[in-house]
């Protein structure tokens, strides 16, 4: 049973009931789910989180779905990651990695897939639907599978070659379009009018899908032992994740799990260069984000017109954060940071991520002495692509000793020059 | 089929209407605005710009302005445009021409990510 009051629209407060809708009647606000936080507050204790489930619905009762631990993949839980190396290496004394890489199809987007694909199936539809930069793509397909659901997945023609393959292996029905997300997420939205019967987990059903990304706020906090951080770094595509993160440190807050602390969580956001609408908002002080396209090789961050890009303006500027963004060279650079210091390997928008959390400590937003996690979303075995030609590998030698010592001469040379 | 739909009436049924006709562009329709087009998916209007597609789906569908447009007159800022698929907002917004033949569609804006 969960504490669902029901939908409410961000922007002019109309209530609607707890179904298949996403957006306001009248104003075209974006609807989101309202909670009882009293009753809530009431049962809800770190004990009872802490002996449920390792996954996301340790924290049932805070997301909107009424099924007792669903059935799924196991999406959340993921380590949280005392990142030491990479902290000495940028002067930060305690920095944090939320290695979202180790969720079931290794990227965030399981957590809110199972939410969405949970409360699709208490509503009855049996086909879900997606329009995707290729991490959802790989979720949507694999949920789907596991519980026995068709599956539409719509993505841009022009996507990683392994996030492709890795959701058509699942065998629902996979449509590249011609086109960039930003058109295929329109073209969903004109689909979901046409097919009713479809839960697009980021259209229809979208205010529940958005909360699965509260989590990542619950497991930051539970994993610090119910304390919060001081300050967070997360990549923005939509701006849906940030904004729920930030909502989830809020509720954590309002169910009394955690003390509120002197100055609340600082968030701040990472984009590339060459898709930063909301980065570039921020910069020139600009109340609304402006729509560009995007080129860059962070593909799951390539969102030009995000939906949620106001509001992640509005919570970066109201927690006095800042939004960052780096130039494909700097993403790669971040990739390769966080692989050799951390033993991680993140996506192209980890790699984002990690650059930005380099600029933010240069620049003095990120101070050195304050509580700071990092938010990687997704698996670099997905992008392998954005090292060809920038990751070198040494040509194939003899398999002789000679040949390997000579090699390795060589190898060592190079380094002390550099 | 109100009395005005020669203004704005459902596609395939304007040219019938004679005022219209060839020189018209359609308009889709999104869910959350249906129940002003009764129910109809696609509306047609005379070409010009976009905002004289939205004058003459007032006329035709009183209300439909105020959901599109703000107090100051400009477009809402969860309301996606688009002329032949390009947003508007890359054009030149309410000014952007609409061409006789071409869609003018109406999308929510929330969605995706």
């Amino acid at each position: 049973m969960s504490f669902v009051r029901g939908l409410s629209c961000r922007e002019c407060g109309r209530a609607y009931p707890a179904e298949a809708l996403h957006v306001c009647e009248w104003c075209f606000g974006p609807l989101e789910v309202t909670y009882d936080h009293d009753a809530m507050r009431e049962v809800l204790t770190r004990q009872r989180i802490a002996s449920g489930p390792r996954n996301l619905w340790r924290y049932a009762d805070l997301l909107p779905v009424d099924t007792h631990e669903p059935p799924g993949l196991g999406a959340g839980f993921t380590p949280l990651v005392n990142a030491e190396r990479l902290g000495a290496e940028l002067g930060i004394s305690e920095l944090y990695l939320k290695d979202d890489t180790r969720n079931p199809t290794g990227s965030f987007k399981d957590r809110v897939v199972s939410v969405a694909l949970t409360k699709a199936r208490e509503l009855g539809f049996r086909v879900a639907a997606c329009a995707s930069t290729g991490n959802l793509a790989n979720s949507v397909a694999a949920h789907a599978a596991r519980l026995g659901m068709e599956s539409v997945v719509l993505i841009p023609h022009d996507l990683e070659a392994v996030k492709v393959l890795t959701t058509a292996v699942f065998g629902g029905r996979l449509l590249p379009i011609d086109g960039n997300y930003d058109d295929v997420n329109r073209l969903c939205s004109e689909l979901a009018d046409e097919y009713p019967e479809w839960a697009f987990v980021n259209v229809n059903l979208r205010p529940y899908y958005s909360e699965g990304s509260k989590t990542l706020a619950f497991e930051v906090a539970e994993q610090l032992g119910w304390e919060l951080p001081d300050h967070v770094v997360v990549p923005i595509a939509s701006g849906s994740q940030l904004t729920k993160i930030d909502k989830g440190f809020s509720e954590l807050v309002a169910t009394g799990l955690v003390d509120a602390g002197v100055r609340g969580v600082r968030v701040s956001g990472a984009q590339a260069a060459g898709c930063s609408p909301v980065a570039t908002a921020f910069a020139s002080g600009a109340e609304d984000v402006r729509p560009v396209k995007p080129s860059t090789i962070a593909k799951s961050l390539a969102i030009g017109n995000p939906a949620d890009g106001g509001y992640a303006l509005d919570v970066v500027r109201r927690t006095g954060g800042a939004v960052g963004s780096v130039t494909d060279d700097e993403i790669v650079d971040g990739i390769r940071l966080l692989a050799r210091t951390e033993g991680i390997f993140a996506e192209t928008a980890g790699g984002v991520t990690v650059a930005t959390l380099v600029k933010l400590v240069d620049s003095g937003v990120v101070k050195r002495d304050e509580r700071v996690v990092v938010y990687v979303t997704g698996s670099g075995l997905k992008t392998v692509e954005a090292l060809v030609g920038r990751v070198s590998v040494a040509e194939p030698i003899g398999a002789t000793l000679d040949d390997v010592a000579r090699a390795l001469n060589a190898d060592f040379v190079t380094k002390a020059v550099a | 089929m109100p009395a005005d739909a020669a203004a704005a009436g459902e596609v395939g049924e304007a040219s019938e209407a004679g005022e219209v006709g060839d020189r018209s562009v359609t308009v889709r329709v999104p869910a959350q605005l249906r129940s002003l087009t009764a129910g109809n998916r696609e509306v047609a209007t005379p070409a010009g710009t976009v905002l004289s597609v939205i004058e003459a789906l007032e006329a035709a569908h009183p209300g439909i302005q105020e959901r599109l447009l703000d107090e100051a007159g400009t477009l809402r800022r969860f309301v996606n445009l688009f002329v032949a698929d390009e947003d508007v907002r890359f054009l030149d917004g309410l000014s952007t021409k609409v061409a006789p033949g071409q869609t003018v569609s109406i999308v929510p804006a929330v969605a995706g990510g």
